[in-house]
């Protein structure tokens, strides 16, 4: 590859996406060959994952992050393609009502990553397929949500003092 | 008839496999109609921890996320942080980074040969491929310091340079695992009762493979031709570029052909890096504080695609780091597998996908547990002695100079 068009494959990505979806104008970055980011509002996902899925060959969904922004909930779609190419697609819901639709009809594997981001963040993920929680035990309090940023052990209910 | 069907729960702990995790069958008599997993018993909370902790000490904390690919996780983390802080890494630290790759999945490999040769009774391949395992695992230790946990990667390059002398070593131990490994392929190819017991077992198809989102060697198997060494260059892959080893026999015996094929392959690649190492320093200084930036890095460990994703914020510890281990991508590709195939099957269809749960569950530390307190050393030892002793086998006037609280 040379250096000029080195990263056309990213370039033409970012058009396609943009072209398809208005409302991406200048939310979807090249980082470096290989590595893209977008962001798209959290009602318009879905059709941005299913178009990135059927249209432009995005067959694999690495995993999915959650993150506690502050006042909203983050979510990142790490979705690849054969040849390398990495599309990271985020998303935030508002923390009171943090609802998301699944994406396991899409991809099955999802759903392990879907029920992390239950347990861990507590959002509200709807269409997930029934099953066993993941990843933290059977008995854990509901509400408690590790990865929330102000979050501690301390939190538990019981939780032991800490020793010195 | 519903009603002749039993389910049986397997774990989470239990014989087959050397952690835990949890099966529910569905069985119509030997028959599997249905398998449902659980995973979490090994949750450490180590996602959480490294949001306490400083880059430095994070790398540390994520390579042990797992005993066997923790040079994977490592190496993943630390380019992570790399690309954040926009840190270029010298090539010769890249190709020494590659080179301890490349004999940890010769390690792993060879490990998992002997375990799948274990799960199906052919233990004298467990004896064989462990002792020969010790060749590689010497060299890592002569290299880095450590038989596991390597400690070889820092933020901005390697902590330890390759001599000369230590080339010609590597190169020796090579020569001698290359002739281990094709004997042990005449064995896997010619050996009629090998092949016997794992063709047609724990089969997935490559449209499945591909649906559920298998990952390495799993995927290979079923002639789904991915690995991140190739699709998506890392360290030195760029310039020493791997040849992916696919499979199509879709099943157990494919896995482990693709294994043994691979391991030929890290030979070649091993002697193609010794003999291009390039000159120069071996890391450049890293700051302690990142600016505020993401990345997402994909590693080919030994059980396929490792993840990290790594948000600084402008401080010197992380915003947040994410880990997806390849077991946990493979855990819906087991569970297809295990459907409509043979209870007996069970060990080794899950050990054929090189499942490491430790990896998968990662992440609250709590200091002791928050229903029952805190047991000292002694008092786990009391209720140890008084469970067995309620089922009848009395070990209190046994080793009587190690009573509760005296002992060493």
């Amino acid at each position: 590859m040379s250096g000029k068009n080195a990263m056309a494959e990213e370039q033409a990505i970012q058009a396609e996406l943009v072209g398809k979806f208005p409302f991406l104008d200048s939310k979807v970055r090249i980082a470096r060959a290989r590595r893209m980011f977008a962001e798209a509002p959290a009602d318009r996902t879905g059709e941005v994952l299913g178009h990135l899925q059927d249209r432009m060959h995005f067959s694999i969904l690495c995993t999915i992050t959650g993150l506690d922004l502050g006042a909203t909930l983050g979510v990142v779609y790490h979705l690849a393609r054969p040849g390398g190419i990495v599309l990271s697609l985020s998303t935030a819901v508002p923390k009171e009502k943090p609802v998301l639709q699944s994406v396991t009809a899409r991809f099955p594997a999802a759903a392990a990553y879907e029920r992390e981001l239950m347990d861990l963040l507590g959002f509200q993920v709807e269409g997930v397929p029934e099953g066993p929680r993941y990843p933290l035990p059977d008995n854990w309090p509901a509400g408690q949500h590790p990865l929330l940023k102000d979050w501690k052990p301390d939190s538990l209910p019981g939780a032991p003092r800490k020793r010195d | 008839m519903p009603d002749a069907n039993l389910q049986v729960p397997i774990g989470p702990q239990h014989p087959a496999l050397k952690e835990p995790t949890s099966f529910m069958l569905t069985l119509s008599g030997e028959k599997i109609l249905k398998a449902g997993v659980r995973l979490g018993y090994n949750h450490r909370g180590i996602e959480k921890a490294c949001e306490a902790r400083t880059y430095i000490q994070d790398l540390y904390l994520v390579e042990r996320i797992c005993g066997i690919c923790s040079h994977s996780h490592a190496t993943a983390f630390a380019m992570a942080v790399e690309e954040c802080a926009q840190l270029e890494v010298p090539r010769r630290a890249s190709y020494i980074r590659s080179l301890v790759g490349e004999l940890e999945r010769v390690h792993s490999h060879l490990l998992w040969l002997g375990v799948a040769g274990h799960e199906v009774g052919f233990d004298t391949l467990l004896m064989y491929t462990w002792r020969d395992r010790e060749v590689v695992m010497d060299l890592l230790a002569m290299l880095t310091g450590n038989r596991v946990n390597y400690g070889i990667n820092t933020i901005g390059g390697v902590r330890r340079d390759v001599s000369s002398d230590q080339k010609l070593k590597i190169l020796e131990g090579v020569k001698v695992l290359e002739e281990r490994t094709k004997y042990y392929i005449t064995v896997a190819t010619e050996e009629v009762t090998l092949a016997k017991r794992l063709s047609g077992v724990g089969a997935l198809s490559h449209d499945d493979a591909v649906r559920l989102g298998a990952v390495g060697p799993t995927a290979r198997a079923s002639d789904v031709p991915r690995d991140c060494r190739k699709d998506d260059p890392y360290a030195a892959y760029a310039e020493v570029p791997v040849n992916v080893i696919t499979d199509n026999h879709n099943d157990v015996y494919g896995r482990t052909l693709v294994r043994c094929g691979e391991l030929m392959e890290c030979y070649r690649l091993i002697r193609q890096l010794i003999e291009n190492l390039p000159e120069g320093p071996i890391a450049v200084k890293a700051p302690r504080k990142v600016p505020a930036a993401e990345a997402f890095v994909r590693y080919e460990a030994p059980r396929g695609e490792d993840v990290h994703y790594v948000k600084s914020n402008g401080t010197e510890k992380p915003e947040r780091v994410k880990v997806r281990a390849p077991t946990l991508a493979n855990v819906q590709a087991v569970a297809h597998m295990l459907k409509d195939g043979y209870l007996a099957d069970l060990p080794i269809v899950v050990a054929a996908i090189d499942p490491c749960f430790s990896c998968t569950d990662r992440l609250i530390e709590v200091e002791g547990s928050a229903r029952d307190g805190v047991m000292t050393w002694g008092q786990l030892r009391e209720y140890g002695i008084e469970w067995h002793r309620k089922r009848g086998v009395d070990f209190s006037r046994l080793n009587s100079r190690f009573r509760a609280g005296e002992n060493r």
